[in-house]
Parts: C-alpha cells; structure tokens; sequence
C-alpha cells in the first residue's frame, strides 16, 4: 500500500501517554490475584512450569531409560512414582513431559498469533481484497480436521512434535483472525474512531491509540484457551504415538498406561491429573481475565442507563389518609417504589412513591427527562421490570384488582389482553425471526381462543385499521422487510388486537421521522377514542403531551413532582422544574437569521497556508 | 483574503454507496447537492432520516465518497484528497457528532481526548495541559474534569468535552452531526446557547445537520432542506422556518408539535387541511 | 434460497478442490522417497526403480496429478501401495464405523447442550455455576482420557457395554448402539462444554433483547416466550458452533477409535500416515473433507429457514 506510514514519535514528555484500556495494566494482574480460583490456577502453572526447567536438578532418573526388568515397579525407593510398562520413572517422564507440553503450547500459541493478530488488524482495519482473501484461507483451513492434517504431515517430514506444535497453530490461527478481525471492525465503527480520524490522526496512531487496545483484552483471552487445547491435542497426537520419539511426554505416558491399564491402572492418575489441571488452570485464567478485562465493558454497557436517585429507600412515610381512587379508576397506583440492588449492597431507586390514576378514556402524559423513571413506572404496573428489580407500592389497583403479589400465570392473563404496550423502537421490538402475521395472532389465538384462520383475518383487519396500504404483504413479511413506521404501526396493532382497557405506550413514536410522528399520533388519537381506552404516554415531548394528553404528570429523580389537566399545565405550570422544562422548548425562541453573522475574531489565513504539505 | 470564494462550497456533489448483492447499482444518497458556508455562518441542513443531511457532512469531512462534482474550502478543493493532505485539513474542519456516548472513547481520560488532535502537531506537555484547561474552560467544564473518564459524565456533559476536542485546535468549521439529538430538553438549549456563544467569541462557521425544525431556527442563519438526497428549499432560517415555500417544508413544519395544547390542535387541523389539498386530484 | 445454496455448493467443490490438490502435492512432492520406503532397505536400486515405475512414480508429478483427478471425479480414488485395494472401498469399510460415532457424537451434543444452556442462560444462579464448572472440567479432559475411563468402568468392571469393536446397524441395531454408545459419549464431552456455554451465551443476549419483552408484554405463556421465540433467534449461534465442533469431532474420532478398537477412518489414517500410503491419506483427507462439505450445506440450509434475512436476500 502507498499510504504515507504514519511514524509515531513521542514529543520528548509529550502528552500524557495513551492508556491502553483492557490491556493487562498492572491493575488487571493485581485484580487477578484477587480471584482465589485465577491465584491458585497461576500458582499452579507456575510450579508446571518450574518443574519442566528444573527437571534434571529435580529427579537423578532418565525419563526415557528403560529397565525392562523393572517394568510396572511400584511407588517407592527409587522410582518416588514407580516405573512403567517399560520400566521408565513415572516422575521423571512427568516432569520431563511439562516440559514438552508447555513448550509445545507455547509454540502453538505464538505461531497462532503470529498470523491470526496481524492478519486480523489488517483485515478489519482495511477490509477490502485482503479481508476476502483472508477469510477465505480462514475457512478454508476450519474446514479441515486439525488430527488428520497432522497425520499427513507428520507422514511426510516424521514424528516431531515442535512440527506438529507449529503446523497446529497454522491450523487454529484462523480462529484468532477472525476474532481480532471482528473486534477490530466493531471498534472502527466506533464514532470515536471517525472523531480521530477527522482530528487528523494518521492510521498508525489511530491504530495504536483506539484499535489495538480493544484487541488485546479478547486476544489474552483466547490465548489462555489455546493453551489448554493445544496441550489436549498435544496429548492426542503422543497418545496415538505421533510425537518425537525420544522425548517424555504426558501424552506418551497415558499412551503405555493405556497399553497396561489392566495391570496398572495408576499409571493413568499421573499424567491424567497433569493434564487435566494444568488446561483447568488455563481455562480458570481466561475466565478470570474475561471477568477483570470485562470490568471496563460492563462499563461501556451501563452508560446508557443513568442513575435517577441515589441513596437508599426511604420508607415513604404511610399516608394513612391517603385519599381513594375515584370510582372509576382504571388504574390507581399508589406510593410506587422500584430500586435495584447495586454490586455493593445499596440500593439504587428509580421510582420513589409514585401515585397516579388512569380513567377509563383518559390519556395520562407521564413526562420527564432520561432517568426521571417515566419508563421504570410503567414497566412496573406492567410487571415488566427485570428480575433483579425490587418493586412495592401501598395501592396498585387495575379495574379494582390488586396486581400486587399476582401471580406470573394471573398477570400473564391481563398483559397484552387487558393491558396493552407499545415499545419505543420499532425495528428491535419485533421478532425478527418470525413473520409480522404470526407475531399479531399469536397473542389472539392465545387470549381470545381464536381459530387459525379467524385470527389471520382479524389481523388483516388490524393492520388495514392502523392504515396499512397492503395489509397481506405486510402479514407475510418478515420484521426486516418493512420500514420504522411500518413496523410502529404492526406493534400498535398487536398492543390493541385483544382489546385492551388500559394501553401503555413508551415513548411511541420517539424513533420515528417527525412527518411519521404525527400519523402516528393521529392513529393513537383515534384509536383510543374509538375504543375509550385509558392511555398511560410515557413521553420527553412537552409537544407530543399538547397533541394527546388529556391530564399530565411530570417526573423528576424518580417522583412526580407536578399532576394536572394538560391545558392547565400549559397554561400555568406551578412546580418550578415543569417550568424549567417548558420555558427549554425552543418553539418560540427567536429566529438566529436575524441576528448579524459574526465577524471572525481573527483574520482568515491565506488559502495557501491550508496544506504546507507541499 | 478569501473574499472571493465561501468558506466552504458543495458544488454538485454526488455521493454513491456500494450496494450487496450482484450487479446491483448503487444507491445514490446525495444527488447533485450545491451548498455554501460563509465564515463565522451557521448554515442549519435539515431532513428526515435517508434524506442524505448526515452524508453530506461525512463528505465535507472526508468519511464519505464523493463520487461526482465537488466540495471546496476557501476555493480549494478538498473531495478526493489523498490521506496526507486530508489530515492536514483536519486543522480547519472539524467535527461533533450526534452521540456523545459513542464519539468518545470509554477507555480514555476526558484530558486525554482533548490532547489528541493536538498530538499531530506534536506539542509539550506542559502546552497540552494549558490548552486543555483553557478549551475546558471555554465550555464550561471544571479543570479537574481532564482527570476523570468520559462515562463519568452526563450526556451534556459530554457533548461540552467533544465540543472542546472540535475547538482544540481553531479550526474554521464545525459539522455538528445532530449535536443536541440524544440530550434531554434542557441540556439541549444550553449546549445550543454554548455554541452560539463559541461562534461569536471565535467566528467558527458551522454546518448544522439535525431533523428538528426549532433547533435549527434557534441556531443557524440559514437553512436549507434535504429530501431523498436533494435539497428542496433553501433559504434564510425565519423564513423557511415559519413561511415555508416548499410542500415538503411545510408538511415538516405542521408535522413537529407545539407544546400548547390549543395551538397544537390548530396546528393539527391546518396539517390535516394541508394534506387533503395535496391529496386532492387537481394538485 | 436456492441461489444462496447453489453458491455454497460451488463454494464447497472449489473448496474440496483446492484442499485435494494441495494435498497431492504436498505428499507427492516432499519427503522421503517412497518406493525406497515400500521396497525395503534391503531392497537393491533396480527393485527400487521397478517399485517406483510399478507405482507410476516416475512419471511427471503433474501427469500423475491430472491422472488422479480425472480418476478421483469418478469416484475412483487410486489403489493402495501397501495392500493393493482400491481406496475407495477401504474408506468404504471405514466410513460407517466413523460415521456412527461421529453423527451419533453430533446428535448427543446438540440435544445436550441445548437443555444444558437454555437452562443455564434462563435459571441462572447456582444452577449456572455448576453447568459452568462442569464445562470447564469437561474441556480440559482430553476425550481419549474420558474414553479410557468409560471403558474401565462401564465396560470392564460392570460390564455394562462392550470395551472394544463395533457392530454394523444393519445386522444387529441393538448391538450397533451399544457398541458406539461409549466412544460417542467420550467423543461428545468436550464438543458439549463448547456448544452449551455458547447456546447459553447467546440465549443471555437473546433474553435482554427488546422483543423479549415485548412478546412477554403480550401475555403470551413463558414456554412459547423461551422455547419458540427466544430459542429460535439464539439457535443460528449456536448451530454455527455446532458445525465447527462436528469438524472437531471428526480429528477427535481418529484418538477415540484407538481406545475403543474400532477401525474406522481415524484407524486407517494412523496407519496410512504412518506407513507413508499417499493414495489412502489422500482418499481419506478428500472423503473428509467432502463430508464437512456436505454437513456445512445442511448447516446453511438449517441456517437459512432459522434466519429470514438469510433466505430472503
């Protein structure tokens, strides 16, 4: 490639050097040794490992000097472990074969990397002839079974296992191409990388300074895994008496306890242990490095959910003359509380002692900004709130049955036939896997008891009645194949095919195009006017409130901080956050274009001056 | 000087996009799309999603093919460049895009972020840490934020930090790829009102991009509207924003809800009126 | 649908093709002299030269390449050099040895590890933690070993199946199971540890997706929630782990078919590759890779009816 390489040198005590996020900082080895169970698996291949280097200052016997006439000698004496079918030392061949194993499992592991890390970079990185190429000599190569393409060349240049050990890791390199191929293309989607790259980094920064390191965690991982496969094929190959002759090993030691297993049994335990705890070890410590490595992606995974309130559950103070729900209530919901338990034993609440009430007919705007817990609330009276969630409130009453303490089985009943939902994002909201009409009859044929054909027609008729222009295409289609407002319109259709009393729609119409929002709406105004359904909208749009709401109640940090009719609210909003809020809408604000352009502060520089790359 | 040529020109610019599968064509996201930018001028590019708005800021920033005409930066021409010079214009044109959770990398430090396009002029440390405290002061930001990680942060916040990174080294133009679309309501007038604040201390021009007909009233002198890879109408922002002469226009317009119940619900019939009219045979 | 799998079918014989010829090659080509080899060493140099024109090997390497091709796509895989039998027939007679265990290893796996990860991913708590500690226990035990120790005590101890040999299905179905019932089980443990982490991961992705709670949102019964819907989106993962770990299976039948006395393909490889047999390792790398060739068609054809965007392109 002709791109100029991008040398990177370091201004001497440049900027603060680039962290390496998921690399094995010292921090992530300190939090290693903190897991009892990655300790003791590294303890332990420590010790392998000695006894592989220290092998001849550790046993006075040969491992491959045979006594015939000393063949299956007990433990004891001068064979600490006995001898052989052959009269070779069990200790002495054990301690000789560590050695043979990790060697051989280094080998396997380096020559691995060395082809799958760089080739992966490139591939992900570039993408291009060389991705395809790539993947193609990748899949070409996990086609073929590792044991039998030893076998041929072990064939043709002889038994040897660093051979063996090498054309092996060639054989699995595809694994961690493809691997450090997809991290690498996920990370360059990244708008960080775009961000750097319009900063005017050159490749090999960007390379080094947001690519590699997301690399190394998976690729450390996976290396901890190769080592325990490649010591298990190792074994596989001196079992079937592939490997060097000449040379201890565990393989060839299970290999004549194999041979003598009626008469000795025992001399299976030894290298059987060795190899069983020493991949153990290696699998332990993988596991734990995804667990300390994994601690800055759990990160990256959380942020997306903010913390409304900290600080522990206050007992809301039981207002015992809490007044009754109106007689026609159609859902009461009082002093409603919802809280996660945190990694540390606390609490993180995200609905502190919520009340609110639903007429039948109603449309109730719950409206506040991310983390005020409008969501929370109402995936709460839907009994929707992950497991871990903890949940209480003093009165929650649905068309005068209590859904506190239902059943799963009993609120199952009412979900999706009594009380109906409409998610925020169309496109994730729908079963990709199976067509639009099965997705809308199930819940009919389910509730209503209705036949295959009765509720296929129904579910023609819904969709013609959320103003689909094709309502047979759009039945038989699969999720992928229809648009965002296609798809919102499906997802109403099924939160009203069973005629629900209570609708709750979060954020309906939040992912969709302005021009799209406003059918939608139009389709929700209607519908629930035509079927006097009670609505709770879960919204951020003091615009979407003013089109449909009837009442509404503004949240903040997990409480309602202000209830009223939506035209009084408007009109005069009396809590100073509803205020607050309004008064940011920039519906009125002042046109900029009549405002002068401003004049730059400093003078323009010549249009020569740009590159001073010539 | 550079009266003779704008800021920043798009000249007929043509962007195609590869399409999966065998001899299929292209999909051509920008068809043909002329636009100026003068300095210390917000021009606001407003659209629905797929109409092209967010590619032709990727163009202007060299991350999306230009395949016909031309962009041009102070008469320069700046589409097809190669790697080299394209870096070097990276000290003119910079950058905020729409999510602040992804433009920033979770593994670095906020003071880290702000260093990194200064690195490729190669600067001392001690140069570093004086204009990272400056460029945190300018948004608003306290010092001590340089230390902490971006998930630290709220959203707003965040913005503040890849706003900083876009000033960090003067440039002449920004592309704001929907700034203040994932902030909540209130963080999105102040991040405006910062901007705004930016653009008259320091003259920067900007290309506002976002689908929000009152963001773009409230920030750009003006305006032009895209739709399926074209732009429709163009023109100063109080005008096209509450006189629309474009059908397209005027249906984004009366679509967006006001937040008062009464004018809405006129707003709505005048929508519903609107496109009965456009509906009827004889338009 | 049909285009897709028309290309993956070309895919596959180009495949097949390239492996077959860089396989002649290397053992035509490389190493030591094999009609020397064949002959003896006691063997004088004129024996050598009538072995080696006997074994055609003196004519050029590619008119023996293009003679083996054009033989080979007729299902004619050359003629052993040590026991003077077509290959084709010896692969034959190995082939329904290893394709029992093999097939019968694949079964055990997927239906396993489907129960083990669905359980896991859905139950979680201790439940998972000791499904996790059996899988990492059952991939650091070499299948060889878990064979030999399936052989002491269930076969020679309690007498439960037989340690050694195999019985063909058509005579004797009875027989046939329990003769391949432990290498099977020996075969699958490590495959299973693989399949049923991976089944459970992607069942723990599945679950948090949003249509997961939009079906549960629709009241519809926890079984059609986990079994119909969140199964089927998280089986394509699993199915494609399952196709690499059947490639694995197949090496690893070569090691089981040794403890077990069964001649099947893994046999007769060791031997050919020891003795230097080039036909015999060729035909037995083609027929294998033909089979993962045909495996990985019905993976895909699995594949396309689990994923619509596959099918619908």
């Amino acid at each position: 490639m002709s791109q100029p390489i991008d040398i990177d040198i370091d201004v001497a005590g440049g900027p603060a050097r680039p962290p390496l996020p998921g690399a094995p900082r010292p921090g992530v080895l300190r939090r290693l040794l903190r897991k009892p169970a990655a300790a003791v698996s590294l303890a332990f291949v420590a010790v392998v490992a000695v006894a592989g280097a220290l092998a001849p200052q550790l046993t006075a016997n040969s491992p491959t000097a045979s006594e015939i006439a000393n063949a299956l000698a007990p433990m004891g004496g001068n064979h600490p472990l006995g001898t052989d079918g052959v009269g070779r030392d069990v200790l002495a061949q054990l301690l000789y074969g560590s050695r043979t194993s990790l060697t051989g499992a280094l080998i396997v592991v380096a020559v691995s990397l060395l082809i799958g890390l760089p080739a992966g970079v490139l591939a992900g990185y570039h993408r291009g002839w060389f991705d395809g190429l790539a993947n193609w000599l990748g899949s070409l190569v996990m086609a073929l079974p590792a044991i039998i393409v030893l076998l041929v060349v072990l064939a043709q240049w002889g038994r040897s296992t660093a051979l063996a050990m090498t054309v092996f890791g060639f054989l699995i390199a595809p694994g961690v191409f493809r691997l450090v191929r997809s991290s690498v293309i996920a990370v360059r989607e990244e708008l960080y990388v775009d961000a750097a790259r319009v900063s005017g980094l050159g490749d090999a920064r960007i390379m080094r300074r947001h690519i590699l390191p997301v690399v190394v965690a998976p690729t450390v991982i996976q290396a901890s895994q190769l080592l325990g496969i490649a010591i298990v094929i190792q074994a596989g190959l001196e079992f079937l008496g592939l490997g060097s002759a000449n040379q201890a090993s565990w393989g060839g030691m299970l290999s004549n306890a194999f041979q003598n297993v009626y008469f000795a049994p025992r001399l299976l335990l030894w290298p059987a242990l060795a190899i069983v705890l020493t991949v153990t070890a290696f699998c332990l410590i993988g596991n734990a490095l995804r667990d300390a490595l994994g601690a800055a992606d759990a990160g990256r995974r959380a942020r997306r959910r903010t913390d409304a309130a900290a600080g522990p559950v206050v007992t809301a103070a039981h207002d015992a003359a809490a007044q009754d729900p109106p007689a026609d209530a159609l859902l009461a919901v009082q002093d409603l509380h919802a809280a996660y338990p945190r990694p540390d034993g606390t609490e993180s609440v995200v609905v502190q002692g919520v009340s609110l009430t639903v007429r039948r007919g109603e449309i109730l705007g719950l409206v506040g900004e991310s983390g005020s817990g409008k969501s929370q609330t109402a995936f709460s009276v839907l009994g929707l709130l992950p497991p871990q969630a903890r949940t209480s409130a003093t009165r929650l009453l649905f068309d005068g049955q209590d859904l506190r303490g239902l059943s799963p089985a009993a609120m199952n009943k009412l979900r999706g036939r009594r009380i109906g939902y409409i998610p925020q994002e169309p496109m994730s909201n729908l079963d990709p896997s199976f067509r639009i009409g099965a997705q809308l009859t199930e819940p009919m044929r389910h509730h209503l008891g209705l036949s295959r054909a009765q509720a296929r027609t129904e579910a023609l008729r819904l969709l013609e009645r959320v103003g689909i222009a094709d309502p047979a295409r759009v039945f038989a289609s699969y999720p992928h194949q229809v648009s965002g407002g296609m798809a919102q319109r499906v997802l109403i259709a099924g939160a009203v095919s069973c005629d629900p009393d209570l609708l709750i729609a979060d954020e309906p119409t939040t992912a969709l195009d302005v021009t799209v929002q406003a059918e939608v709406l139009d389709l929700l105004r209607e519908l629930q006017a035509e079927r006097r359904m009670g609505v709770i909208l879960v919204t951020h749009d003091f615009g979407v409130v003013a089109d449909l709401c009837d009442t509404v109640a503004v949240m903040q940090s997990g409480r309602i901080v202000e209830t009223a009719p939506a035209t009084e609210l408007f009109a005069a909003p009396r809590h100073p956050y509803t205020r607050m809020l309004l008064d940011a809408t920039l519906e009125d604000s002042t046109p900029r274009s009549a405002r002068a352009v401003a004049t730059p502060a400093a003078p323009s520089r010549s249009v020569l001056d740009l590159g001073g790359d010539r | 000087m550079t009266a003779a040529h704008p800021l920043l020109e798009a000249d007929r610019v043509l962007v195609d996009y590869p399409v999966k599968g065998w001899r299929r064509p292209p999909f051509r996201a920008l068809k043909g799309i002329s636009l100026t930018v003068g300095a210390g001028e917000t021009v606001g590019l407003v659209g629905e999603s797929g109409s092209g708005k967010t590619t032709l800021g990727r163009a202007i920033l060299g991350l999306a093919p230009v395949t016909g005409g031309e962009i041009r930066f102070e008469g320069r021409t700046i589409s097809g460049l190669g790697k080299r010079e394209r870096r070097a214009l990276s000290k003119d044109i910079q950058v905020v895009f729409q999510d602040p959770y992804t433009s920033l990398n979770p593994a670095m430090s906020v003071g880290d972020i702000l260093t990194e396009p200064l690195l490729v002029d190669g600067i001392s440390r001690a140069e570093a840490e004086r204009r990272v405290r400056s460029l945190l002061d300018e948004v608003h930001l306290p010092a001590d934020a340089a230390r902490r990680l971006p998930r630290e942060f709220s959203g707003g916040q965040r913005q503040r930090v890849a706003i900083a990174r876009a000033l960090s080294r003067d440039p002449r133009l920004i592309v704001c790829d929907e700034p203040v679309s994932a902030l909540d309501l209130s963080t999105q007038s102040r991040v405006l009102d910062l901007l705004i604040e930016i653009q008259e201390l320091t003259g920067v021009a900007y290309l506002f991009v976002t689908h929000d007909l009152s963001v773009v009233r409230h920030i750009s002198h003006r305006v032009a509207v895209m739709y399926r890879g074209e732009i429709v109408e163009e023109g100063d922002a109080a005008t096209v924003t509450s006189e629309p002469a474009h059908p397209y226009t005027r249906r984004l317009l009366l679509a967006a809800p006001v937040p008062d119940p009464a004018r809405q619900a006129g707003r709505r019939a005048e929508r519903h009126r609107f496109l009965a009219a456009q509906a009827a045979p004889d338009h | 649908m049909s285009l897709f799998l028309l290309r993956r079918l070309g895919a596959g014989l180009v495949l097949v093709f390239v492996i077959a010829t860089a396989t002649f090659f290397l053992t035509s080509v490389t190493g030591s002299d094999p009609a020397r080899r064949i002959a003896g060493t006691q063997a004088s140099a004129a024996q050598v030269i009538a072995k080696r024109h006997e074994l055609g090997l003196d004519r050029p390497v590619l008119t023996r390449y293009t003679d083996w091709l054009s033989h080979a796509v007729r299902g004619d895989l050359g003629t052993s050099w040590f026991s003077n039998q077509p290959v084709t027939g010896l692969v034959g007679q190995a082939l329904p040895v290893s394709l029992s265990l093999v097939l019968a290893a694949t079964v055990l796996t997927a239906a396993v590890s489907i129960v083990l990860g669905v359980v896991a991913a859905v139950r979680g708590g201790w439940v998972d933690h000791v499904l996790q500690s059996i899988s990492i226990v059952a991939f650091a035990v070499p299948n060889f070993l878990v064979g030999m120790v399936l052989a002491l005590l269930l076969a020679v101890e309690l007498g439960l199946f037989p340690a050694v040999g195999y019985v063909p299905l058509a005579g004797d179905p009875a027989g046939w199971l329990a003769s391949i019932t432990l290498p099977s089980i020996a075969l699958a443990v490590g495959a299973i540890a693989t399949v049923a982490s991976q089944t459970r991961g992607s069942m723990i992705d599945v679950l948090r997706q949003d249509y997961v709670r939009t079906l549960r949102s629709r009241g519809l019964p926890v079984r059609s929630v986990l079994l119909k819907h969140a199964l089927r989106n998280a089986a394509p993962t699993s199915l494609t782990v399952l196709s690499l770990q059947f490639i694995a299976l197949i090496g690893g039948a070569v090691v089981i078919e040794k403890v077990f006395g069964l001649t099947g393909i893994g046999a007769r490889a060791t031997s050919a590759a020891s003795q230097g047999d080039v036909p015999l390792v060729l035909g037995i790398v083609v027929v294998t890779v033909v089979l993962v060739v045909v495996v990985n068609l019905l993976v895909d054809v699995v594949l396309g009816w689990l994923n619509p965007k596959v099918r619908i392109a």
